[in-house]
């Protein structure tokens, strides 16, 4: 029997990186929900966010809120930066086969790495905690940064501000109205172009976001684009692509998993949950919340 | 004829490599009720959609109250004042009947039309405000699809094929309900294959068949012309 604090940690380190997964994979499934294009690059917005928030707080100097000012930034210039992709190629690929999607977006994936290696290097770079989450408190046997308590609330309030917003404003109605039938929105008078736009901005803020608030306990490095985007692809594969609930299902069964299979099979805790994602993909293909595809 | 505020002259439309419609001429004049009268597949539903935007014509023009709309983009052809209600209805399932009118409704233009007003018009929706639209009936989804699309405040509608699949009690009800916006003023065009439901709403009439217009004529000329009747409709 293991020492039930040791199981407390180990859940606890997995709901945090559940929390931090489902944000960037809420922006992930909202994209393909609504657009029905799946965006391999989500995972390279969610690395521009993380050298974004390095580059703006070293600029920002010693200024007061500096990392919370660089989050901003950072997750705003993604959204800025996912908005021009959206006009300038992806509005291209609707309705287009996948595998011209994934070829495009995988194309993309291959450019926005090699830019960032020109603008930052290889070398790892990292961002402190912003003053006054540097602490920790002690809880159960387990040491817990105030940080990592920080991202346990900011995500889940992120997650029902998202839901408020889908179910109970006029924005979310034309959203989910989109997502169920694009033609018949524009044929009553709604600017389809215009709201696919603001979808995609929304989707690459919230990747961007993730990368941002990821800093102060990750390291940056090249490839942290493409970990990501597996890690949230099986995310939303587990939870249902498009499912809003799903991808936060999703996430919480990613985390415990991999901090549990860790336990198991330590150097491949990854296996145990692609184990997950195969079995899920058998029983329930469109995902545990998510609807068939017709 | 100078009153009329939509002429659509010579349209060919295609769907890729197959042509529909092949020149199709007609004419709608303010206030008036039209009938666009044709067997399956004759090209009704494409005029409409050639007229909206959604299938923009190959080949012809399209002109709203003097202006060129041909092929605009479909929500700029709603905000100059056309509506169209889609033949299979396309309710947002997972949406209320309330939120199916919500996001319909267009407040920049002028006409009037809120949500009490299209309950006024059909109380039922009134009772199913917050049912989602995949749980109605038939007729219930037909009468939301109406009232949804008046919430943008059209001058015109086009209305295809209302009466399709329909109970003998709900068609009259919806010839009711129709005749009454047209003496509230709106411009109708209507697609049908059913004529008796259309002789009661129609102004004037036009056949087509293969794409092209093979009749024009008043209402009751149409009705007295029993050769008409047997050479382009099944009847
Ligand atoms: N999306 C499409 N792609 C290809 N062909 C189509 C498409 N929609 C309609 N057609 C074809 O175009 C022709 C005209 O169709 P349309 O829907 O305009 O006819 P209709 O007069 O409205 O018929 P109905 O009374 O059945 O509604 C038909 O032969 C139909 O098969
Ligand atoms: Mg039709």
């Amino acid at each position: 029997m293991p020492d039930p604090s040791f199981i407390f940690a180990q859940s606890l380190s997995g709901l945090t990186a559940a929390m931090y997964l489902f944000l960037i994979a809420s922006g992930l499934s909202l994209i393909f929900g609504v657009l029905r294009v799946l965006n391999f690059a989500h995972g390279s917005f969610y690395m521009l966010g993380a050298y974004g928030a390095y580059q703006l707080v070293q600029w920002l100097g010693t200024g007061h809120g500096r990392f919370w000012w660089a989050t901003l930034g950072a997750a705003l210039g993604v959204a800025i930066l996912g908005g021009l992709v959206e006009r300038l190629l992806f509005r291209y690929l609707y309705g287009k086969e996948e595998l011209y999607q994934l070829l495009f977006t995988y194309a993309l994936v291959l450019i926005l790495s090699d830019v960032a290696k020109i603008f930052w290097g290889t070398q790892q770079k990292s961002v402190s905690r912003p003053p006054g989450l540097t602490g920790s408190f002690s809880l159960f046997g387990t040491t817990v940064p105030y940080y990592n308590l920080f991202i346990l609330l900011l995500s889940p309030a992120i997650a029902l501000g998202f839901w408020f917003v889908l179910r109970r404003t006029r924005a979310g109605r034309f959203i989910r109205a989109a997502a169920l039938d694009r033609e018949t929105l524009g044929a009553l008078g709604v600017n389809v172009d215009r709201l696919y736009l603001g979808v995609f901005m929304l989707g690459s803020f919230l990747g961007g976001l993730g990368g941002a608030l990821v800093t102060p306990v990750k390291s940056i490095v090249p490839g942290m684009d493409t970990e990501m985007i597996v890690e949230a692809f099986i995310v939303v594969v587990i939870g249902g692509l498009g499912s809003f609930w799903g991808t936060f299902l999703g996430a919480l069964i990613y985390g415990q998993v991999l901090s549990f299979g860790i336990l198991f099979v330590p150097r491949f805790s990854i296996f145990s949950v692609f184990a997950l994602m195969a079995a899920v993909l058998i029983i329930r293909p469109w995902g545990l919340l998510g609807k068939p595809l017709k | 004829m100078p009153d009329r505020v939509l002429v659509v002259e010579d349209l060919y439309t295609a769907y890729g490599l197959s042509q529909v419609l092949f020149g199709v001429s007609l004419g709608v004049a303010a206030g008036e009720c039209v009938c666009l009268l044709g067997r399956n597949g004759v090209g009704k539903t494409t005029t409409m959609r050639s007229i909206m935007g959604l299938t923009p014509p190959r080949r012809g023009r399209i002109a709203w109250k003097g202006q060129d709309i041909t092929g605009r983009e479909p929500f700029k052809v709603v905000s100059l004042g056309i509506g169209f209600v889609p033949e299979d209805r396309r309710i947002f399932a997972d949406l209320t009947v309330w939120e199916n009118l919500d996001v319909a409704s267009r407040r920049q233009r002028s006409g009037g039309w809120t949500v009490e007003r299209v309950y006024d018009l059909f109380p039922k929706l009134r009772e199913l405000r917050d049912r989602q639209g995949g749980f109605l009936s038939g007729g219930e989804q037909q009468m939301l699809t109406i009232a949804r699309t008046l919430m943008g405040n059209p001058e015109l509608l086009l209305l295809d094929e209302p009466s399709e699949g329909l109970a003998p009690l709900v068609v009259e009800h919806m010839t009711e309900q129709i005749g009454r916006l047209k003496r509230e003023g709106l411009t109708i065009l209507l697609a049908e294959q059913n004529v008796e439901f259309s002789l009661d709403l129609a102004d004037r009439v036009y056949v087509l068949e293969k794409g092209l217009i093979r009749y024009e004529g008043s209402a009751r000329e149409f009705r007295e012309d029993e050769s008409i009747r047997h050479q382009y409709l099944a009847l």
